[in-house]
């Protein structure tokens, strides 16, 4: 029998509603191809992207050392 | 609103307006009060205008709903997979397990990188904590803490503390200490006090706060040297089961997935829910801001992995696959945020191309589910944990 209550929940719904309302978005195009930008620029400094060498890798197995 | 009145030859004080009247009793909110036939009909009244409120603020909620699902529907103009069309596409990728942590006597449940990039820290069913070098497979530091099930646990930014919790409904922080005559377990400090489990915690940009989630529907921030809660954030309808500090370039603000199949994103400064995405057709098991902080990938029960772009305020990519039928339990980014992976009830990892939203590797290796995996802070290596009782590092 909460009445109050439940206009209240339904009062912050539709605050949070209005507060959603008023943003400003980006077309999907727009913030897809600066996904796709991001992904591109950095791809090089992604070593389990480009999968780095074992030089560089210290989980990779390390080439035998041999003394001379 | 009355559920019953009797005429009773009652007379007092009434319990409203405290007049001497001749008083009925009243039943609100299951408690007995004595009202006169004023403060009665006033009631009854009240309640019929709060039931046409109510009507109007859900006809209100469904109309702004209604406007923004339009509005967002003008701007979903392309899919992100016809945008990468032009991409080349990627490789062979051999990614195979390159160190095995072996030592939890039960299912992992949770893990974090330290900042060095080697080391890892590890909470487990049976309450043990373990702090791990990646790179010898050493165990450096051990803790048992006092209830089972830690499912969340966290390396503090300076590499010299740890947080956990779980089924103690706290979240507490251990400074690691190389001292073999201390114990770890009496440094220990209670930070945060939840109402119900620990579902996972993050240090912020400092090791001074600590941000929770937990099954009682809530995250919280916390000062790690007070305990003092700083910050709640209320709006989940069921229990957090996982959340993500956005990267630092990009402000203070969080993502949190639940049950309650939403994931939300929260001002830390405010306690405000900025944006909130409902999509998944089922819990929300793991959230991961992807590196550019413009957007954010969600693992679910429903066995998909969905992409969320914050500025377009949408779903824009869904990874799944008929075979796929297993739910996903945790989610990370590769550095550059191209490869996204993910960990699956079905023991296996799935690698997707975020892009072109194709899976580009499945990999083999654990005996049970997998239940968390995290990418090291240099992206060269990722690993994961799993029920088998083991921690993977692939690379």
């Amino acid at each position: 029998m909460s009445g109050s209550s439940s206009v209240a929940a339904m009062k912050k719904v539709v605050q949070q509603l209005q507060l959603e309302a008023g943003f400003n978005c980006v077309k999907v195009s727009q913030a897809a191809a600066d996904l796709k930008q991001f992904c591109l620029q950095n791809a090089q400094h992604d070593p389990l992207l480009t999968g780095a060498s074992s030089s560089t890798n210290p989980f990779r197995p390390q080439k035998v050392c041999s003394f001379l | 609103m009355c559920d019953q009145t009797f005429l009773a030859n009652v007379f007092g004080s009434c319990d409203k307006c405290f007049k001497q009247r001749a008083l009925r009793p009243v039943f609100k909110k299951s408690q007995q009060l004595s009202y006169c036939s004023t403060c009665a009909e006033i009631m009854a009244t009240e309640a019929l205008h709060e039931n046409e409120t109510l009507a109007s603020l859900k006809s209100e909620a469904e109309n702004l709903k209604g406007k923004l699902e339009e509005e967002r529907a003008k701007l979903h103009d392309v899919e992100l997979h016809q945008v990468a069309e032009r991409v080349e596409a990627l490789g062979q990728f051999v990614m195979k397990t390159r160190r095995t942590l072996k030592g939890h006597g039960n299912k992992v449940l949770c893990m974090d990188w330290c900042k060095d990039k080697r080391r890892i820290v590890s909470s487990s069913q049976d309450g043990k904590v373990i702090v791990w070098d990646s790179f010898t497979t050493n165990k450096e530091h051990a803790v048992t803490m006092p209830c089972t099930w830690v499912m969340a646990c966290a390396y503090a930014p300076s590499g010299c503390a740890i947080a956990c919790g779980g089924l103690d409904n706290k979240c507490s922080v251990y400074p690691l200490t190389f001292d073999k005559n201390e114990n770890m377990a009496a440094k220990k400090k209670s930070v945060a006090m939840h109402t119900n489990y620990l579902s996972a915690c993050s240090f912020t940009n400092s090791d001074m706060q600590i941000l929770t989630a937990s099954g009682d529907g809530t995250c919280a921030l916390w000062d790690v040297e007070s305990g003092q809660l700083l910050q709640s954030f209320h709006g989940h309808g069921a229990d957090v089961l996982c959340l993500d500090l956005a990267p630092s370039e990009t402000g203070n603000t969080f993502v949190s997935g639940g049950c309650d199949k939403k994931a939300m994103v929260w001002d830390m400064r405010s306690g405000q829910c900025v944006q909130a995405f409902e999509t998944h057709e089922s819990d929300i098991n793991s959230v991961r801001y992807y590196p550019s902080g413009d957007a954010f990938a969600s693992g679910s029960d429903d066995a998909t992995c969905r992409l969320y772009d914050l500025r377009a305020d949408r779903e824009v990519a869904i990874y799944s696959k008929e075979s796929i039928i297993f739910g996903a339990s945790s989610v990370d980014f590769s550095l550059s945020g191209r490869l996204l992976f993910a960990g699956y009830n079905d023991y296996t990892i799935n690698v997707w191309d975020v892009l072109k939203g194709s899976r580009v590797s499945i990999l083999f290796g654990h005996e049970n589910r997998v239940s968390t995996l995290r990418v090291s802070p240099d992206g060269t290596a990722f690993c994961s944990g799993s029920w088998d009782h083991t921690l993977r590092v692939w690379a």
